[in-house]
């Protein structure tokens, strides 16, 4: 049997995996064969998202905060989902879990995005004051911009809309 | 077509090659992660309870009066296909990996032209897919988007004002969307480019995977690039960074295959023709070494150093020569010294009226 990389040398290595659920078995020579133990199969790791987040978390428990709250840990109430349990799965039980263990999920969330604030769509149900927010925070955005190109009139107009915005926010209003 | 032409054709319409720069961008596909507010997520979810989240959400689905968002939507469950045809599915991208392995009480949603999937008790209670031809991210994103406002009509999703939509994976919290673009770039390959460009990718908040996502390898040069970030992006904002940064590597790709073909001529062509005799005339083809040469046979219709072979036919060909289709092709299990025999034949057939050109 020839090596099925090159098809150039005999194969005298053997390796089976299992790819897609399904197992196949690769023969190569020793040449080739040594290149792909230096390259890896792919050129990226291959980690599992959900692993290395537990693992993150995992961090997270055992530091200083978590003996603070106490060994049990919290349990959403909503769905019986434990942080150690979200920890170990790296997934969450429910909704109510993010409010639930909210002290853990922020810093999570910053360090996998970056950031812990939601700037996309709303569904049209919520939308009301969630929506008036973000309508709020858009403005906010276009004011800066239009300072920092000294468009003072549409500044202004943006700082009215701002305002008109914010009062009927505190007013318990939807927009 | 019901769910049995789905699976004994290797064709779905993203694979025609007709999109934007279809050449090296083949594909173009839009995902998010939607939940039923107050049900837990599918993980812990017992089967009967599974099953009221796939009727609920069939009922949004067949929702008359969101017919025009959502299209003709067929709705199979996963326990009744067999492990052969839910791979079938998976080769052809309509359905992912997680549904291949973990297959009770979930479902699947195809649309006739296979163009968009909706998934039922995936990781997350919703997926909803759309894949096209080429770098048309915008307009995937576009119909997700009508598909999620017409299923909005009737459920009410797990969503937060300050966190967005809620995911069973916080890797996916906010706007749970992930854009991604299939791209081939044998060129960057050729000339050792690719660390450094994947590296370079890599700080701008994307990742590279293989043909097949999470854990595969990068077979026939086939990348698959998408976003990371979920959170305190817009969707608007998360689609344009990587439709940007997809068209940097378009144009180096293409620079790099302009430079070869400069410089390297003969060295290009002869790789190209070696490609395609081995592809015409051997007798015995590993899954490997045909991607291999399949990625050299596509460089070389784009140079036009081949003739009389279709793009299309490549894309298929990628479907139709893994395991799941060459054994339901057989109608029985093959070893793979059979598989290897079963591929050589099916593609010395497919390249009968290929032809050198010039
Ligand atoms: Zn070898
Ligand atoms: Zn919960």
């Amino acid at each position: 049997m020839f090596c099925e990389k090159c098809n150039q040398r005999p194969a005298t290595v053997h390796i089976a995996e299992i790819i897609n659920g399904q197992k196949q078995e690769t023969h190569l020579c020793e040449i080739c064969a040594k290149e792909i133990k230096i390259h890896g199969f792919g050129f990226f790791p291959q980690m599992n998202l959900n692993k290395f987040m537990a693992g993150l978390l995992n961090g997270d428990f055992n530091g200083s905060s978590y003996n603070q709250t106490g060994a049990t840990g919290k349990v959403c109430e909503k769905c019986g989902v434990s942080e150690e349990q979200f920890a170990n799965k790296g997934l969450l039980g429910c909704g109510e879990c993010y409010p639930y263990f909210e002290e853990k999920m922020l810093p999570l969330l910053r360090r996998i995005h970056g950031n812990m604030r939601h700037v996309g769509k709303i569904p049209e149900r919520k939308g009301g004051r969630a929506r008036l927010v973000k309508e709020i925070e858009i403005a906010k955005r276009q004011l800066k911009e239009a300072v920092d190109h000294e468009e003072f009139e549409l500044a202004a107009q943006l700082r009215d809309n701002i305002r008109q915005l914010e009062k009927s926010f505190e007013e318990g209003g939807e927009g | 077509m019901p769910i049995n032409g789905k699976t004994s054709s290797a064709n779905s319409r993203w694979m025609n090659s007709d999109g934007p720069d279809a050449g090296i961008v083949i594909s173009s596909r839009i995902r998010i992660a939607r939940n039923l507010a107050g049900v837990p997520f599918p993980h812990l979810l017992e089967p009967e309870k599974s099953m009221e989240v796939i009727n609920e959400i069939k009922k949004a689905l067949e929702n008359k009066e969101a017919a025009d968002l959502i299209g003709n939507m067929e709705l199979t469950l996963m326990n009744d296909l067999s492990l052969l045809e839910r791979q079938i599915l998976v080769d052809k991208h309509l359905i992912s990996l997680e549904l291949l392995n973990n297959f009770q009480s979930r479902a699947a949603a195809i649309r006739d032209d296979e163009a968009v999937t909706v998934m039922i008790n995936e990781e997350d209670h919703l997926r909803i897919q759309c894949l096209f031809s080429g770098l048309r991210l915008k307009e995937a994103w576009a119909v997700v988007n009508n598909i999620d406002d017409g299923l909005e009509r009737t459920l009410d999703y797990a969503f937060s004002e300050k966190l967005g939509y809620l995911t069973s994976c916080p890797t996916n919290t906010g706007t749970g969307l992930r854009a991604s673009v299939m791209l081939h770039l044998t060129g960057l390959k050729i000339t050792n480019q690719l660390g450094g460009v994947f590296n370079a990718i890599s700080k701008l908040g994307l990742t590279v995977r293989g043909l097949y996502g999470e854990g595969t390898e990068a077979l026939g040069d086939l990348f698959q690039i998408s976003n990371q970030i979920t959170l305190g992006q817009s969707e608007d904002e998360i689609i344009n960074n990587l439709i940007s940064i997809t068209k940097q590597l378009l144009a180096q790709e293409q620079e790099s295959r302009q430079v070869l073909y400069r410089e390297r001529r003969e060295v290009i062509e002869d790789r190209v023709c070696r490609a395609y005799g081995i592809l015409k005339c051997a007798r015995i083809l590993a899954m490997e070494e045909t991607m291999r040469m399949l990625s050299d046979l596509r460089l070389g219709i784009e140079l036009k150093i081949i003739s009389g072979i279709q793009e299309k036919l490549i894309n298929e060909l990628i479907v139709k020569i893994r395991p799941a289709f060459l054994i339901k092709t057989a109608g029985q299990d093959m070893s793979k010294r059979k598989l290897d025999i079963a591929r050589a034949g099916l593609i010395r057939k497919e390249f009968e009226n290929g032809h050198i050109g010039h």
